[in-house]
């Protein structure tokens, strides 16, 4: 049977945020918080073709395109700051 | 890479505090609260006036604008979405304005979920014409923002109730 895994460490999370959403920095303070590892973009700081292909690849995940929203190894998708699912997902 | 130019705009202390002085006066004169946590409105207040330099408008902080004003009309602070979202939920999606209660800190400020349909939908609303009874002597306009009435030729400049502007009002009867 294979080892449990640390759920957290081995989770790869992407966040999809606004620069000037203030839900959006609470959702970063938590993730770093929690010490989860995370990559993230501002989409609101993107331009032309690249802010049309981050929208492309967020509205698979969140047809409402709603910040932040959260995509945890590209299935689970966490839209708005729950505080409560985050910390559940990635304690 | 760094971003410059429009993106690198900071607003002072001095600006936000004007603002958000101006902002409270006026939403208390017309019955509505600002978030009564300073540090939060604030930062929002911020968000607001970089928008304003981006955009030309105050795009929602929590929304992602198109940059084009017919198209981020409904977002545009405050948006049409404010008063359905503090009567179900106490606060606006942004966190700006609140209820009375969450005023008074009798109900917790949370966030909420996003009431504005997605992009195919709101193409859609904007391209139905709707079909209007023409035999009052007056045309009546309604302010998206709070729902004011107004029976003349042409919208006012501003609302007198939510001061939206002008564009905000929308042909009803």
């Amino acid at each position: 049977m294979p080892e449990k895994k640390s759920r957290k460490s081995n989770r790869k999370v992407f966040l999809f945020a606004l620069s000037t959403c203030i839900w959006c920095r609470k959702t970063k303070a938590l993730l770093d918080e929690l010490g989860v590892k995370y990559d993230f973009v501002d989409v609101d700081l993107l331009e032309g073709e690249e802010k049309e292909r981050v929208r492309n690849r967020m509205r698979k995940f969140n047809p409402q395109m709603s910040f932040p929203t959260i995509v945890i190894d590209d299935e689970v998708c966490i839209a708005g700051f729950d505080e409560k699912r985050i910390r559940e997902e990635l304690r | 890479m760094k971003k410059i130019g429009k993106y690198d705009y900071e607003p002072s202390n001095e600006e936000i505090d004007r603002v958000y002085q101006k902002l409270k006066k006026e939403a208390e004169s017309g019955g509505y609260f600002l978030n009564p946590d300073e540090e939060f409105t604030k930062l929002l207040v911020k968000s607001l006036l970089i928008n304003e330099k981006r955009y030309g408008y105050w795009a929602c902080p929590c929304r992602l604008a198109e940059g084009e004003k017919e198209k981020d009309l409904d977002i545009i602070c405050p948006c049409i979405y404010r008063d359905v979202d503090i009567n179900e939920y106490n606060t606006c999606y942004c966190g700006l304005y609140v209820s009375k209660d969450a005023y008074d800190k009798k109900v917790p400020i949370t966030p909420i979920p996003e009431r504005r349909p997605p992009e195919e939908e709101r193409k859609k609303l904007r391209e139905t014409k709707k079909e209007l009874p023409s035999q009052l002597p007056y045309p009546v306009w309604r302010c998206t923002v709070c729902g004011y009435l107004a029976a003349r030729d042409s919208p006012p400049d501003v609302c007198p109730i939510c001061k939206a502007r002008k564009e905000r009002f929308e042909r009803f009867i």
